[in-house]
């Protein structure tokens, strides 16, 4: 669980990180056509968020990166071999991206507008590419290739097979998605904030716009994509599937179960919706087929149901929300203009701040609960990949209180810059 | 493609000594800095390092990834017998980097925030290097023990010794050596010249004596450290050029040829590295008993050694062009 913790808090900036540069980069682009300077301030007020979050990424990236062994020992003496290809060619494309965040932070007034430009642009695609190749690692965890599996032993191994694994296109996409419409809705949450206190409101107003029109537009992608994910997910982990909807029992016309407490002892989910033949229509587009239940699932081989079904219910509530909100916003820019500084609309999005980040992070839940009691789906057990050490315990809580301090610390240096915009921007 | 990779590791660990320790160092000389002077001396060092640092220190991520992926059960086994100072290694790069960007881009520059970070950075740029010469003085030290049975022969001893403490205060002294040496190039004007030129006269002198300290050590220790460096000649000529280039620095430094100096400073690094390193290749890791982990046999697959390689090389590259040009750009602070 130190590795969620770390990972928990990682995916934050490695979203941030991946999504800033490329809302960065929209309104560095328009600074160079319109030449409007609110532009040239959003971008410049954006790139210090992004690199107080790239500094950040960076060490805890790092960290993550010493992580794997430090606790996971056993497990990466297997696994590095066969799945550490994504992790070379993520520091690779980490590197590319600090010397493209070099030349962006500083080199303001100094190149050529669009060589500037570019290296913008640069450290938003490498960061993208650097988040796609780790998730296609933790597919490989959720669906293990590229190598046989033979008494115990590990052989042909392929590592190319292995990061193009079965899950990792629906893992990446998305993954990607989800970066796009959490820091989306969290980034332009904070600036309706502003305009709703009447703070700066042509800057904060440019800046809204441009991060809602992406967090709009994944919000609902992200819909089409989830449905890829499950029915990618069903077929390789129907446990982890199973989990999700909480279904007990291998069914034909298998209900889609929305909400409900499950209870393992009764095999009973309690106060829920259920629709029936909906999850096999989801699943396996026709409402009879049969899907696979827990009882299909020897026992000690099942992931804890609860967690990963309550995970899925908020990561899905939440995106509906989401989804519903940003068609609200479409429906604003095209036919009702004047609802765009109205309170009501503006609160929306200002609740909506956190809700792609809860969304996010109830997701890893459903994958990496949903994948227990294996740390390699079917291979191998998470009990036994931990570092033999003793007092392990007192490394998770110095990581917990580091995470933690840095957590803290970057929100405070975040409401700095956002306190003193408009002493930094407002002048004329 | 064995050899690439391991070429690719041996150049990711100098490199990262040498670009990620004159970022340490710059903490060093922070710390040893008179009050009065420290704002200039921050200033400098902000505008020698503050575009690069971020890419120096990625030199230690591609070094843990060519470990785990190429060398699995070295990268494992050190994981375990070298938890904690790795640990806290890891907590000073974490403390470090954030201070010094937290430092630049806290929006309100008061007193006591300021204050905080510039300590957490001065401190974290002490430890950091002391922990890692520790962690890698500890790989050669000959007292990792996989049959150790109690705690503290386990997972203290491996690395609380005279060897390893005392490699580790060598690579303190030669980071804060390096970075004199490389903000002397930085500095605008003849007094802050004078003051770098001081601090890397001290620090000469303090890597000297812990280099001395080593070598006491390793006696106490019965490490053959001594013989194994002057038993051999590519090792011992290594040494003999790493004194040689010594001599050359200080001639060009008075002579003011800033960039010769920074070019023999390094040199110099490196053949203490490669010293070290080519005495004990094909080893990585030296245990008690005298067994060894070594890179030539305790690596993956051959297949995913192929694909590392081609990986590094393609990854090269972009990185190489991209970092040349990003040091070309910046080499010169003043054009701003
Ligand atoms: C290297 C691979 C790897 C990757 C890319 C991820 N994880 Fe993971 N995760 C693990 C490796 C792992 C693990 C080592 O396999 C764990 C640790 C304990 C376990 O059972 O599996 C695990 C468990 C685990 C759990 C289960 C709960 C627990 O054991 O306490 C959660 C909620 C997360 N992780 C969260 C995440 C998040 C938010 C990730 C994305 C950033 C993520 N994981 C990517
Ligand atoms: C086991 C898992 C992981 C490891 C070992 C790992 C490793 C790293 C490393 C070494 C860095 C720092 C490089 C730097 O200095 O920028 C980093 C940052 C980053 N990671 Fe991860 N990572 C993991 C999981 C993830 C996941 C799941 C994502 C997914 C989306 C991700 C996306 C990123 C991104 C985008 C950054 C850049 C942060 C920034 O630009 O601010 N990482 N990671
Ligand atoms: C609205 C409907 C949604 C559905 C049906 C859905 C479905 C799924 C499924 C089935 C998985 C597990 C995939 C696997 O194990 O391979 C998953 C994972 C995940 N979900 Fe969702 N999801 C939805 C919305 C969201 C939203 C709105 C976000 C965030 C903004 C999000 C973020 C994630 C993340 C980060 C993961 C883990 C990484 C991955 O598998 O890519 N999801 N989702």
């Amino acid at each position: 669980s130190q590795m969620a913790l770390s990972l928990g808090f990682h995916i934050i900036y490695s979203c941030i990180g991946m999504v800033m540069p490329v809302f960065m980069a929209i309104s560095h682009y328009k600074y160079i056509k319109t030449q409007n300077p609110v532009y040239k301030n959003i971008t410049q007020a954006w790139s210090k968020g992004v690199a107080i979050f790239f500094a950040t990424g960076a060490v805890s990236g790092t960290m993550l990166s010493f992580e794997l062994g430090l606790l996971w020992p056993g497990f990466m003496k297997h696994a590095g071999p066969i799945f550490g290809m994504p992790f070379s060619l993520e520091g690779v494309a980490f590197f590319i991206e600090a010397i493209a965040l070099g030349f962006f932070l500083y080199g303001w007034n100094r190149f050529n507008k669009w060589f500037h430009w570019g290296t913008g642009v640069l450290v938003g695609v490498s960061g993208i590419i650097s988040g796609i190749l780790v998730v296609s690692a933790n597919a490989w965890m959720n669906s293990p290739s590229g190598f046989d599996y033979v008494n115990g032993q590990y052989l042909n191994i392929d590592p190319i097979k292995a990061m193009f694994n079965p899950a990792w296109f629906s893992e990446a996409l998305h993954m990607t998605i989800a970066a796009f419409s959490a820091t989306g809705f969290a980034v332009a949450g904070i600036h309706a904030l502003m305009i709703y206190k009447k703070r700066n409101i042509e800057f904060h107003t440019r800046a809204f716009k441009i991060a809602i029109a992406f967090a709009a537009v994944a919000a609902i992608l992200q819909l089409l994509s989830g449905d890829i994910s499950a029915k990618s997910a069903g077929k390789r982990q129907p446990a982890k599937l199973a989990a999700m909807e909480a279904l007990f029992h291998t069914q034909t016309y298998a209900p889609l179960v929305i909400g409900g407490i499950p209870d393992t002892a009764t095999k009973k989910v309690n106060y829920a919706i259920e629709i029936p033949g909906l999850l096999s229509f989801l699943e396996h587009d026709n409402f009879k087929q049969e899907v696979i239940g827990l009882d299909a699932i020897p026992v000690k081989d099942q992931p804890p149901v609860a967690i990963t079904h309550y995970a899925f219910q908020l990561m899905v509530a939440t995106g509906m929300v989401m989804m519903l909100a940003g068609v609200l916003y479409f429906i604003a820019l095209w036919k009702k203009r004047k609802w765009l500084f109205k309170g009501w609309f503006l609160k929306l999005f200002i609740i909506a701040t956190p809700l792609g980040f809860i969304a996010v992070e109830a997701g890893w839940t459903v994958t990496e609960v949903g994948r227990q009691p294996w740390i390699l789906q079917g291979i191998m057990r998470t009990s036994e990949a931990v570092t033999p050490m003793p007092g392990i315990q007192y490394s998770f809580y110095l990581f917990s209180f580091v995470y933690f301090t840095l957590s803290l610390a970057v929100i405070f240096l975040l409401s700095r810059q956002i306190k003193m915009v408009p002493e930094l921007y407002d002048r004329k | 493609m064995l050899t690439v990779v391991i070429l690719f590791l041996f150049f990711a660990i100098v490199l990262y000594f040498l670009l990620g320790g004159a970022d340490f160092g710059a903490g060093i000389i922070e710390l040893f800095t008179s009050d009065s002077n420290k704002h200039r001396t921050r200033k400098t060092m902000y505008q020698a390092i503050g575009p690069i640092w971020e890419a120096n220190h990625m030199w230690l991520v591609i070094a843990v990834v060519i470990l785990f992926v190429g060398f699995p059960t070295i990268y494992s086994q050190m994981c375990i017998y070298l938890h904690i100072p790795l640990l806290i290694m890891l907590m000073g790069i974490i403390a470090r980097g954030t201070a010094f960007s937290f430092r630049n881009y806290d929006a309100i520059k008061s007193e006591n925030t300021q204050t905080l970070y510039n300590h957490i950075f001065v401190y974290s740029s002490v430890v950091t290097p002391l922990f890692l010469g520790i962690t890698a003085g500890s790989a050669i030290s000959g007292q990792i023990d996989f049959g150790a049975t109690t705690f503290l022969s386990a997972y203290i001893f491996s690395w609380f010794n005279w060897f390893s403490i005392a490699v580790g205060l060598f690579t303190v002294a030669l980071c804060g050596f390096l970075a004199a040496i490389y903000l002397i190039g930085e500095a605008d004007n003849p007094t802050d010249v004078q003051r770098f030129i001081k601090k890397a006269k001290a620090l000469n002198i303090a890597a000297f004596v812990c280099g001395g300290l080593v070598f006491i050590a390793a006696e106490v220790e019965n490490i053959h450290l001594a013989h194994w460096i002057f038993g051999n000649a590519i090792s011992l000529t290594a040494v003999i050029a790493a004194s040689i280039s010594l001599i050359l620095l200080w001639v060009t430094i008075s002579l003011g040829k800033k960039m010769v100096a920074r070019v023999f400073a390094a040199f110099q690094v490196t053949m203490i590295l490669l010293s070290v390193g080519y005495r004990h290749f094909p080893n990585f890791i030296i245990l008690k008993g005298g067994q060894n982990m070594s890179l030539l046999t305790d690596h993956a697959p051959q297949k995913t050694i192929d694909d590392l390689g081609i990986a590094l090389l393609i990854g090269s590259l972009f990185i190489l062009p991209a970092l040349f040009y990003l040091y070309y750009s910046f080499r010169d602070k003043n054009t701003n």
